[in-house]
């Protein structure tokens, strides 16, 4: 066993020492009727590094890589190109193979890092603080909602039809045994978001209005009046951030005047991973910080006066607090926040805004292109580097058909919102830097081919 | 005294030599780093991109307005900025990492390597299913494995993290306890539980109650056995425990909470311990999350991503979150929302988007393959060997509250009884980082002042664990000497001990870019 480096002979000699005849002396406290006298059967033995590898490898090649198609899925996880640099970097074995940073004497590289993160998603979504990473962006958005309970002392959120259904979903689950009251909505498939509706929506028992930029459908609408009208009633506006890139061409939605910003950082250094591990993002004003969920970083300095880093304000926290704690999370996803921000630092202030550009414009062109084809048309007026397309009929259907010629042509609403009918001719389509043009091109033929 | 005889130390001279300054501050490899925002700035990049095409803007007039202050770096300088913080830190690829109830064991870089295999790390979560029966079949087998090791029913494998996974089981108790009618409003969890226990509970709508402990550091099953009734929905409870210890009484303790109508909840933190000698499934237990950063050797990356999956009983299954994957004949469908209700109808939904931590699970079944059945029993005699190795090389020179009565598991439990006059478990702790190590474990649990608990996991050799009992036991004898040379450790790490008061007082959580010096008129 190539990972056991004991001996016999150390055992043997180990057993000794204890004072214990065999290993069997040592779950004495096991009661009889659960000991396994050997191996579990029906299971396989040992096996080696090559053999282990091609059988995963078999597994692996039973996938339609991304990569290697014309591709064009998003609503929640984009395809970007993360520099090698990235990778490399988080494998060091001193990142990789560390634990939370308890001993902030031996753990100042991940500290340092995770006060530049903190930094960079703070300025990102325009907000005063950031934690050091949730989960993801659906649990991220749920701690997001159960803090502006925590701040308001109100027990009823708003949450836009432009919502990731996925978010909604994990939303409705907790709220079940929480208490929490959700007033929920399905979107349009129209240029209109639901910000209006919401607006009226906004009552004194309001604690929150969650509301996702850009949304599901792509759209991108202004925040200011939702924030004035939350704040009108001394609700807190959260927003939801599915794509940070975006952030890089269009405002934050701190600066329009949201509360509580939450995101999925998983565009930026993450990669698809087929849904995870991502990195929840988390940002919110300076005087909502004690009510944080998750670790933060903070500065101090040594015994001889050198600035470094601790975890800090921990008394929020599980480990410290128990019941009373501002949330039960313990590891979040420290190294996918390494990635995203190692990516965000090679692409700088400059990078990130010429990725935003390019994504824009790409997608702008393909939007263009596929509003060519035959009874497709785009429903966005506004959009970053994904937008909805109305097919003729049911989108989800025409999906799987592409898949079958080749293309992963996007993601039907249908699969989103299995329920509402009003949605299954809405195909969201997003285009990243790593679409080129022959994939739009691809794309157009797939989807003549398959509405015909 | 430092770990490396050979002359290499790549820390701060001893206490006591002349402290020669360099110009840097830097001392040869110990090499300071500055703050990314104090080197970079906004206009530089270290990514180049294609020329963008020309075309009208569609950003509904929210164009960009204002800088973001996002400081950038050129490839070279970014590489050696994070190479630089990376040798910052101490991880298990420098030595032993005996971080109780964290089970920090070697990461097989052959679980790396599947990982980024492309058909695995490239693949987008909402592809259509029959373009990605590969990755739906790795969920699968790895679930069968999580099932059969555990001896239970079904598993959930969405869960993000292992509190994440208390979560789960919590829920699925509840809804389990509704279908039938029963509202129940309290969770019983001893006082040595991990924080996310009561936090969960907590979280999950409950209200917490202790379980007393007996002095043997198990829980009291008759007082137990007093408190159930029918208001108790459950019991959290630890196993092996966290004082290292197994529970005797775990099948009467499950008997007598399902009598009472309640469910057995069991943390799953030290499933190490016991893989491929005790099923969880036949000590009564209803649900248990696993941690694959801990038992299946995922990396935790400094603080995460985690994974814990949570296998159910039979009573619990029907309750299981969305989604899962099922096998139908020779093709793997995905149960969601919209299939969920011909046959899942029970299910309290979802917890998570998408479909949980595939990369972990690429990272544990490569994990599980390579050992096989026969090498996941070896690794819990491996653990638990290490761990009794290190109790007993240490008597007499370590208190070991529990350690009179008899074995422990795949951790040993230490106090702080006998440390001289102002000494604590914090000095020792910080002693042994000059001694090369990571410190175990401390203050926890609860239950035993000065709390040490040193968990070595299997993947340690004999020669590394007798060196750092060899540490442990020098910093323990100057501990219960009275050296108050200790209160000044660590000394030869890249930073003394740091002002976590300071911290807390007044937070400073970003960056703030000095404030530009006044130009002159």
């Amino acid at each position: 066993m190539r990972y056991l480096p004991l001996s016999q002979t150390d055992r043997e000699q180990m057993l000794g020492v204890i004072g214990a005849g065999s290993v069997d002396d040592l779950f004495v406290d096991v009661p009889a009727a659960a000991r396994l006298d050997g191996a579990i059967a029906d299971l396989p033995n040992h096996a080696s590094e090559l053999s282990v590898e091609r059988q995963l490898g078999a597994m692996a090649r039973k996938n339609l890589v991304a990569g290697e198609v014309p591709f064009f899925l998003g609503a929640g996880a984009y395809r970007h190109h993360v520099p090698a640099s990235v990778d490399h970097i988080i494998q060091r074995g001193e990142f990789l193979t560390s634990y939370t940073p308890y001993q902030p004497e031996i753990a100042q590289g991940t500290l340092q890092v995770l006060f530049e993160f903190q930094t960079q998603v703070a300025r990102l979504f325009g907000c005063d603080v950031a934690n050091a990473s949730m989960y993801d962006g659906s649990t991220a958005c749920w701690e997001a909602i159960t803090m502006a309970r925590r701040v308001t002392k109100r027990a009823k959120a708003i949450l836009s039809g432009g919502l990731h259904p996925h978010y909604v979903s994990v939303a409705n689950t907790m709220a079940k045994f929480t208490g929490d009251v959700l007033d929920t909505r399905v979107p349009e498939l129209s240029a209109e978001t639901d910000t209006q509706n919401l607006i009226e929506a906004i009552d004194d028992d309001t604690s929150c209005v969650v509301v996702q930029y850009p949304d599901i459908l792509g759209r991108i609408d202004d925040l200011s009046a939702l924030a004035e009208a939350c704040h009108a009633r001394k609700a807190l506006l959260v927003a939801v951030v599915t794509e940070p890139v975006a952030l890089g061409a269009i405002r934050s939605p701190g600066e329009m005047g949201a509360d509580i910003v939450v995101g999925e950082g998983q565009s930026i250094g993450v990669g698809l991973q087929f849904g995870g591990p991502y990195v929840g993002l988390f940002a919110c004003s300076e005087k909502l910080v004690r009510q944080m969920p998750g670790r933060l970083t903070g500065q101090t300095v040594d015994a001889e006066g050198k600035r470094g880093f601790v975890l800090t304000l921990s008394t929020r926290e599980q480990h410290i607090r128990r019941e009373k704690a501002t949330s039960n999370i313990c590891t979040s996803s420290v190294l996918c926040a390494l990635a995203w921000t190692a990516h965000m630092t090679l692409l700088g202030e400059k990078g990130l805004r010429q990725l935003a550009a390019l994504n824009h414009a790409k997608a702008v062109a393909a939007a263009e292109r596929l509003a060519k084809v035959p009874g497709v048309s785009v429903i966005n007026d506004s959009f970053f580097n994904e937008f909805t397309l109305r097919l003729p009929k049911e989108a989800r259907p025409a999906v799987r058909a592409m898949a079958e010629r080749g293309v992963l042509g996007g993601v039907s609403l249908g699969r989103l919102y299995p329920d509402a009918a009003g949605l299954q001719n809405g195909l969201v389509v997003a285009v990243t830097e790593t679409v080129t043009d022959e994939d739009v091109e691809a794309l157009s033929v797939a989807l003549e081919e398959v509405l015909a | 005294m430092t770990i490396n005889q050979s002359g290499w130390r790549p820390t701060a001279p001893e206490a006591g030599e002349t402290k020669a300054s360099t110009f840097t501050g830097n001392r040869a490899l110990m090499l300071e780093e500055a703050l990314l925002f104090e080197i970079g700035d906004t206009d530089t990049t270290g990514v180049d991109f294609a020329a963008i095409p020309a075309g009208a803007s569609r950003l509904g007039g929210l164009d960009r307005n204002r800088t973001i202050g996002l400081a950038g770096l050129s490839e070279p300088e970014a590489v050696r900025h994070y190479t630089r913080l990376s040798r910052q830190n101490y991880a298990i690829d420098l030595g032993l990492f005996p971080l109780g109830s964290c089970t920090m064991k070697h990461n097989p870089r052959l679980n790396e390597k599947v990982a980024r295999m492309s058909g695995f790390a490239d693949i987008h979560p909402l592809q259509p299913l029959d373009t990605v029966q590969g990755a739906l079949e790795l969920i699968h087998v790895l679930g069968k494995w999580l099932v059969k090791l555990t001896g239970m029913h079904s598993v959930a494998m969405s869960p993000k993290a292992g509190a994440h996974g208390e979560l789960c089981g919590l829920l699925a108790i509840r809804s389990a306890l509704e279908a039938r009618g029963d509202k129940r409003e309290v969770i019983l969890v001893p006082e040595s539980a991990h924080g996310t226990n009561p936090a969960t509970a907590a979280f999950a709508g409950y209200r917490v109650e202790d379980i007393p402990a007996t002095s043997r550091g198990r829980v009291d099953l008759e007082a137990l056995k007093t408190r159930l009734g029918p208001d108790v929905a459950g019991v959290m409870i630890t196993n092996p425990n966290t004082c290292g210890l197994f529970e005797p009484d775990m099948i009467a303790i499950s008997e007598a909470v399902h009598e009472a109508g309640g469910f057995v909840y069991c943390d799953g933190a030290n499933f190490n311990a016991i893989v491929g000698r005790v099923r969880p499934g036949d000590l009564g237990i209803d649900a248990m999350h696993i941690n694959l950063h801990k038992t299946f050797s995922t990396p935790h990356g400094g603080g995460g991503p985690g994974s814990g999956p949570v296998v159910f009983s039979e009573a619990l299954t029907p309750f299981a979150p969305l989604p899962f994957v099922e096998k139908q004949g020779d093709h793997y469908a995905l149960v969601e929302e919209e299939t969920a209700e011909e046959h899942h109808g029970r299910s309290f939904g979802r917890m998570v988007a998408f479909h949980g931590q595939m990369g972990m699970f690429t990272r544990a079944l490569s994990y599980i393959l390579s050992h096989g059945a026969d090498g996941l029993r070896q690794v819990a005699e491996d653990a638990v060997l290490n761990a009794n190795y290190i109790l007993r090389s240490l008597d007499g020179v370590l208190d070991a509250p529990f350690g009179g009565s008899g074995p422990c598991m795949h951790e040993a439990l230490f106090s702080d009884k006998g440390f001289g006059e102002g000494l604590t478990t914090l000095d020792l702790a910080k002693a042994l980082i000059d001694e090369g190590f990571h410190p175990m474990t401390m203050y926890f649990p609860l239950v035993v002042h000065g709390a040490m608990l040193v968990e070595p996991t299997e993947t340690e050799s004999k020669a590394a664990l007798d060196q750092f009992i060899g540490a442990l036991r020098s910093v323990a004898e100057r501990a219960k000497a009275g050296d108050q040379s200790l209160k000044a450790a660590p000394i030869h790490a890249p930073r003394r001990r740091l002002d976590e008061t300071l911290a807390a007082r007044k937070p400073v959580l970003v960056w703030k870019d000095p404030e530009p010096a006044q130009a002159a008129e």
